[in-house]
């Protein structure tokens, strides 16, 4: 046996304080990632602890079936969200009718169509895009898109439902665009390459073989853009005119569950019944948008483990 | 076979169309806040206290509060974030924990910026008693960039070679010391990178500051940490819906639009070319 | 067991999950020789050779059985530094794996994270172990370089001598050679008799051409069990088995 050189020594001396500080490390780590746990489950938790004394003066029935919202009302306060609801559910839903197409569209560009060399430049435009702040857009929504809007239909102000629906639809895109473009990416090559050799061109084989293929990954990523046009705010408070009653029409304009608790909570007295109401209907938000991301989830961790 | 044709030669002209109009409407975004913005952004604006009822003067609160704001947001945001991401891509192995964590950034991504504002009116405000302040917003940004921290530090760690950390495990490295000499120092371009992301992404946030410390109008620069504030994007929002003037404020708007937008695009800009520089330089090795 | 054994394995098994890489072997080896293990692709020789400094740990789902006594220690026992057993068993990658940093960095590396902060022993150490893998003529002038740049047989020499730096008494290469051109092979094959002087070599080699050349005992392992092990020139003259006889004539692998 060779001896130990000095620094063998000196090296064996420090084994157990380098357990110790490699442990201490360890558990520092895992720690804080837990609390990222804790924050999901914080958020949920303290949501719920000031949403829940609201419900000792106003009851469900009211609050989840009737569209009155007028906490400050003359002879009564009156807690109804469905109008808030319906006012989300259809810029939500406007918001898709335009973004899907638009963004699938894009993605099966990216795939199927753009050169190398155009993908380089596309890919930073869409990353732009996504980094253009909610409140610019909603900006723009005033300036720009809400007079278009007014003249083209011939009305007295583009604040509505329409313009939140355009505006969304520009900020749910990137979320789109990227995620399907990810699921057509990882269709196999020898898909395409099957359906190549059975003489069918390019569009039927994007159509016929890769679009089916990647399905569940375009599903997914159309429900993460929706999970972000229901929980935005900016664009909506600033671009819909924000009135209460339960709207008809797009050319209505809207008070989503975003705007409503952006406009009030900063009036409101801390833990007044107003104030504990704005809270549930914040949970309502976060149940809403925890629903669709988890959905979103499965259905992308699902279609991932297939394609390993 | 002709009809085949025809239908490619349509389907495809669609999807040209469909990128071209998202092309388009970042075209229509970038030109009218450009042009219309431009004319509003002079030094003076730039370094100037809002005057007469806001209808005058310039933006300098405001730039010096988004910058407050953002580097809590970075100071808690970057070493937690960086802390979760080193866990998960070199220690976790796949238990039922491990898939909880992920799941729960994943989700936490898509919580509403206006929920994570509910969560710091309650957590920060209130409850730590910080009141509306710089700390409270920075505090509440900082958790809302938390899981896009983590998740561009994770896929910075991944870039580096399984072979580096290999390499010193054979050399007598313990976990740690391969970590932090070998793994960390090739990552840390990636991690900058998403961290700068991350800040843009906060520094154009309103709905998290709404309630815990933006101000309306506030004549001074804040002193300290438990001051209120004025941000860029906040102070774009109230001049586009509650001034009393609005259409006489409007160049002054456009102005803190560009502004805004600058500061975030322009830190977008600096991410893109440093991973474009980090990708090259990989490459070339 | 002999007491001049420097490492002796006993009914090692290794498991990957519920498959199993390695079977059973028993093998003793002593200090100074050269040992080459060849065998067909996925025999489990490279397997074998990581359970030998405990490189295996690292793989999630990874299992071992039996002992791996170095110096009459198991270094598999709970009491036993991984730490400690790596650095006295080190070990040469398949593909040269040199760190970005400069040249002189890499050959310090061990000695820096060990806690050696003498800057005279670490330049003594760093010009000894150069010198020692046959790189220092080459380098001398520019220590400073990233190590990236270097060709690959000098990089390769260089990870030779990052894990020499630190002293090892026994030296694990798993293909050192086998993504280098013939000059460069032959650079490292004299490298390695002139290595077994001081060191245990334990080397993995599909050549076997090399492992004929370079190593005093050849061991032999097909489907994770180790079929035959002897002297290298019993083992390419006269082999017990048959079908080690099979392959060292190329009849198959």
């Amino acid at each position: 046996m060779p001896v130990p050189c000095a620094y063998h020594v000196h090296m064996r001396k420090n084994a157990r304080h380098n357990r110790l500080k490699e442990e201490a490390i360890r558990l520092l780590l895992f720690s804080s990632s837990i609390t990222v746990v804790i924050l999901l489950a914080g958020i949920f938790l303290l949501l719920l602890m000031k949403a829940l004394p609201a419900f000792r003066e106003i009851s469900a029935g009211e609050f989840f079936l009737t569209g009155v919202w007028d906490p400050t009302g003359y002879e009564r306060s009156h807690y109804g969200i469905l109008a808030m609801i319906k006012s989300t559910v259809m810029v939500t839903a406007g918001a898709m009718a335009i973004a899907v197409p638009l963004g699938v569209g894009t993605a099966a560009f990216l795939n199927e169509i753009a050169g190398p060399r155009l993908r380089e430049v596309l890919k930073p435009v869409i990353e732009i895009l996504a980094g253009v702040p909610s409140v610019v857009v909603g900006f723009l929504g005033i300036v720009l898109f809400g007079p278009m809007i007014a003249k083209l239909f011939g009305i007295h102000s583009g604040l509505n439902a329409m313009n939140g629906s355009l505006l969304l639809a520009i900020m749910s895109l990137p979320t789109i665009i990227s995620i399907s473009e990810d699921a057509l990416n990882a269709v196999p090559v020898s898909f395409s390459e099957a359906s190549f050799a059975l003489g069918a061109n390019r569009w039927q084989t994007l159509v016929r073989v890769k679009m089916p293929a990647a399905v569940s990954g375009v599903i997914a990523a159309c429900m993460l853009g929706m999970g972000r046009a229901i929980g935005e705010t900016m664009t909506v408070l600033m671009a819909t005119g924000c009135a209460i009653a339960m709207p008809v029409s797009f050319l209505d304009p809207v008070r989503t569950i975003t705007s409503a608790i952006a406009i009030e909570l900063g009036e409101v007295a801390f833990n007044s019944t107003h104030y504990y109401a704005l809270f549930a209907v914040g949970l309502v938000l976060f149940c809403m948008t925890f629903a669709v991301n988890m959905v979103s989830d499965v259905i992308l961790h699902k279609y991932q483990s297939l394609q390993r | 076979m002709k009809k085949s044709i025809l239908s490619q030669r349509l389907g495809f002209s669609l999807l040209t169309a469909c990128t071209a109009a998202v092309v388009g409407f970042l075209a229509i975004i970038l030109w009218d806040i450009v042009t219309k913005g431009a004319g509003s952004v002079t030094w003076k604006f730039l370094t100037d206290a809002p005057r007469d009822g806001m209808t005058q003067g310039g933006i300098m609160p405001a730039i010096v509060g988004t910058f407050f704001a953002t580097t809590i947001t970075t100071v808690l945001a970057l070493p937690l974030g960086c802390c979760v991401a080193i866990y998960l891509n070199e220690y976790a192995k796949d238990t039922a924990i491990t898939r909880l964590i992920r799941v729960t950034i994943r989700n936490l991504a898509g919580v509403p910026s206006i929920v994570y504002g509910l969560f710091g009116v309650v957590l920060f405000v209130q409850g730590l008693r910080l009141g509306t302040s710089i700390l409270s917003a920075g505090l509440t940004l900082g958790l809302l960039t938390l899981p896009w921290t983590i998740t561009a530090s994770e896929e910075a760690l991944k870039t580096v070679p399984a072979s580096y950390r290999e390499g010193a495990f054979a050399l007598g490295a313990t976990k740690w010391q391969a970590i932090y000499t070998n793994v960390l120092p090739y990552a840390f371009g990636g991690i900058l990178t998403g961290a700068i992301l991350g800040i843009a992404r906060a520094a154009g946030e309103t709905a998290p500051i709404l309630f815990t410390g933006a101000a309306f109008y506030l004549p001074f620069l804040p002193r300290s940490v438990f001051d209120q504030f004025m941000a860029l994007p906040y102070h774009l929002y109230i001049l586009s819906t509650q001034h009393h003037q609005i259409e006489k404020v409007r160049p002054l708007a456009y102005g803190t639009a560009l502004v805004l937008l600058g500061l975030v695009l322009g830190m977008n800009l600096i991410a893109v070319i440093i991973r474009y520089k980090i990708r090259k330089n990989t490459k070339a090795v | 067991m002999d007491s001049q054994d420097k490492i002796s394995v006993r009914n090692l098994n290794f498991y990957y999950g519920q498959v199993r890489r390695v079977t059973n072997v028993t093998i003793d080896i002593k200090a100074n020789q050269v040992i080459g293990i060849i065998g067909p692709s996925g025999c489990g020789k490279s397997t074998f050779l990581r359970t030998l400094n405990r490189m295996n740990d690292l793989i999630l789902g990874a299992r071992v059985e039996g002992m791996v006594l170095l110096d009459g220690e198991d270094i598999y026992d709970p009491e036993v530094d991984v730490v400690d057993v790596r650095r006295r068993v080190g070990m040469v990658f398949q593909k040269s794996n040199p760190f970005p940093k400069s040249i002189y960095e890499n050959v310090a590396y061990g000695l820096r994270i060990g806690g050696v902060r003498e800057k005279d022993f670490i330049a003594e150490r760093v010009e000894k172990s150069l010198r020692d893998a046959a790189l220092w003529e080459e380098v001398k002038d520019r220590l400073d370089d990233n190590a990236m740049r270097l060709s690959g047989g000098q990089q390769q020499r260089l990870c030779i001598a990052r894990a020499l730096a630190i002293e090892p008494e026994v030296l694990l290469m798993d293909e050192p050679a086998s993504a280098l051109d013939p000059t460069a092979t032959l650079k490292v094959e004299e490298l390695i008799q002139e290595l077994k002087k001081k060191y245990t070599i334990i080397i993995v080699t599909h050549n076997m051409q090399q492992a004929a050349r370079i190593s005093d005992f050849t061991a032999f392992f097909m489907l994770g069990e180790l079929v035959e092990f002897d002297e290298t020139k019993q083992m390419f003259t006269k082999p017990q088995k048959k079908i080690t006889e099979e392959y060292i004539t190329g009849r198959f692998g």
